[in-house]
């Protein structure tokens, strides 16, 4: 088996706010391998993106991590200072964001920011990396000499987007988090990005943890996608064995709702909405909204099991088999 | 590339900008109060420059053969009790005013600006506290608790603009607060602290530089009130010491000849508020000018 490069254990986050305290994430495990690439896909607000921003220790009053592990590469983040968490952001864990033109600072050339990534990297003056920042530029297929001329208000979409990939991978990371990296740009520009991140990476070897709410994207481009719902993890598998078996009930709702070229049938969604996360469901968080809910989806939560070599499923239908 | 060429391709580049400056001084072409304004400011600026080179007399020194003089053309604003040259003195105490407006606007807003970002920032305990040390300066009256630190330390001109200084940085640090909150929750922020930035280095490079427009547009504002509180030191005898020409102590000076020998005090009460309501004009002018609303 390969190493694992990120396990996150039991990892509860809460927000503080004025309505009562959110859970926004609800002990949760998983573990990313080596050279892997990871999906993490649910709806908005499902927790997806608070689990890139706890990796990244980047939660913010009023939100906390309060309990849970998060191992990389043999550190606990969690327990990390301050200092030290500042040579591995940027360095061994970089992360593109889901708004590539307000991730960029509007009042300086881009040229100085992508300068200013790596001047930090290598310890020098941004001055003495132009080198490097050509570099970097002409991997995300831009023209170095134009491109860091301009300002972020002269940017397309797409090509802030290519500016972000750049600057986060131009310290070669031992991990990438790509937040929706994606779900701001039109579809012709999301194929170009997707396939110079895939480009990039095989070429680099990074471990990428993908979060998105797009299955399509996430089909094309993970190995393993694990499902979330309200804060939980809900299913987890290898690309193939979710979409041909899915097991949870979420899941399968999930992939009912992809619209088909050329069918006419009237798409299904999964009825009821995202719950409250100050009031979290009882038991199994799905329940409420689950077409197969029995006597003890909403009394127990039903924990991670796994059913075939490889796919895990949180959901009490599959309770009897592992006991 | 020949020069011509070089020149041409630089105002190329920067066309957006001379736009810009076109449409404002478009602007303020069709404010009359700011052009009164900007007029006086200048005026004022060149005469503390290159007045001290043109003036008839020592600002300082005694002639008691000549005292007491009402306005002449050998003594346009007349002689003070101590037969000083009053036109003289008005000019070379423009000097001491620009000096007072200028130490004053660079210690009040680089203080404001430095404790506003730190409050903004961090926010939380360290906000509370420095921000509740800005409202009880804010509590008093301005010129009040200038009056007090300046009897505190006594008057001297280092000791008046000290006291301004103190008395005005609070108006600086609630904008610089209000803006670095803003830019702190921007995600570009995000986005730098993830590439692994210092907090020392978010703050001087992200965070400052954009708090500090409103701050410099509000220190413009301010100028004339900074003349206003000086002058008010002098003249209550708080301020800079005589013999120095500070126009509000000179007024104080003529107070007690006032019914016989009216000009000891009204030329320096002409000047200071000629020139306060120059500031004042060009504030105001500034601030429609600025306004993004009526811009377009």
């Amino acid at each position: 088996m390969k190493d694992a490069i990120l396990t996150v254990k039991n990892l509860k986050v809460v927000f503080h706010t004025y309505r009562g305290t959110v859970h926004a994430l609800d002990r949760i495990n998983f573990t990313v391998l080596k050279n892997e690439r990871f999906g993490i896909i649910g709806e908005t607000g499902c927790g997806k993106s608070v689990t890139s921003l706890a990796i990244m220790r980047l939660i913010e009053q009023p939100g906390e991590i309060v309990e849970g592990e998060i191992v990389f590469d043999g550190k606990d983040l969690v327990k990390t200072q301050e200092s030290i968490l500042n040579t591995i952001r940027g360095r061994e864990i970089s992360m593109i964001f889901q708004e590539p033109l307000s991730s960029l600072n509007p009042v300086m050339k881009v040229g100085f920011q992508i300068g200013e990534s790596i001047a930090k990297i290598k310890n020098t003056s941004i001055k003495s990396c132009r080198q490097e920042v050509f570099e970097a530029l002409k991997a995300v297929d831009l023209d170095p000499t134009r491109v860091s001329n301009l300002y972020p208000h002269e940017l397309s979409g797409g090509m802030a987007q290519r500016i972000m990939i750049a600057m986060a991978l131009s310290s070669n990371p031992k991990l990438l988090i790509a937040d929706e990296p994606t779900s701001a740009l039109d579809v012709t520009i999301q194929a170009q990005i997707m396939n110079l991140l895939d480009d990039l990476v095989s070429k680099m070897n990074n471990t990428v943890i993908l979060i998105t709410h797009d299955l399509g994207v996430a089909a094309q481009f993970c190995d393993k996608i694990m499902i979330m719902y309200a804060g939980t993890v809900v299913e987890q598998a290898k690309t193939e064995e979710l979409f041909d078996n899915p097991l949870h009930p979420y899941t399968k709702g999930l992939l009912k709702a992809i619209p088909k070229v050329g069918n006419r049938d009237k798409l299904t969604g999964i009825p009821g909405s995202v719950p409250d996360l100050v009031n979290p469901p009882s038991g199994c968080r799905f329940h409420p909204r689950c077409p197969y809910a029995m006597k003890i989806c909403s009394v127990e939560k039903p924990p991670l099991t796994e059913m075939n070599p490889g796919h895990l499923v949180a959901c009490h239908l599959y309770g009897d088999k592992n006991g | 590339m020949t020069l011509t060429e070089k020149i041409s391709d630089f105002m190329e580049k920067r066309r957006p900008i001379l736009e810009d400056w076109k449409h404002t001084f478009f602007l303020w072409r069709r404010t009359k109060l700011a052009i009164i304004g900007t007029v006086i400011v200048i005026v004022f600026v060149l005469v503390a420059i290159i007045g001290p080179f043109f003036i008839p007399y020592d600002p300082l020194s005694q002639n008691m053969a000549e005292r007491l003089q009402p306005p002449s053309l050998k003594h346009f604003f007349g002689t003070d009790q101590f037969g000083r040259d009053i036109f003289s003195r008005v000019v070379s105490g423009s000097m001491i005013e620009v000096e007072i407006i200028i130490i004053v606007s660079i210690i009040s807003g680089g203080i404001g600006l430095i404790l506003g970002v730190i409050a903004g920032y961090f926010g939380g305990a360290i906000d509370e506290i420095l921000m509740r040390a800005t409202d009880m300066f804010l509590a008093f009256p301005s010129l009040i608790l200038a009056m007090a630190f300046a009897a505190m330390l006594g008057p001297s001109l280092i000791n008046t603009i000290i006291a301004i200084s103190l008395v005005g940085w609070t108006v600086f640090a609630r904008l610089a607060r209000a803006e670095a909150m803003k830019v702190k929750n921007q995600p570009y922020i995000e986005a730098i602290r993830a590439l692994g930035a210092s907090r020392t280095r978010i703050i001087s490079i992200h965070v400052t530089p954009m708090c500090v427009s409103p701050v410099l547009v509000q220190l413009t504002l301010r100028m004339g009130t900074v003349i206003l509180t000086a002058a008010s030191l002098g003249f209550l005898g708080l301020g800079v010491r005589p013999p120095l020409p500070e126009w509000g102590a000179m007024v104080s000076d003529g107070r007690s000849f006032l019914l016989d020998q009216w000009w000891i005090s009204t030329f320096p009460g002409i000047a200071i508020a000629i020139v306060v309501l120059g500031f004042n004009l060009l504030g105001d002018g500034l601030r429609d000018i600025m306004d993004p609303r009526l811009r377009r």
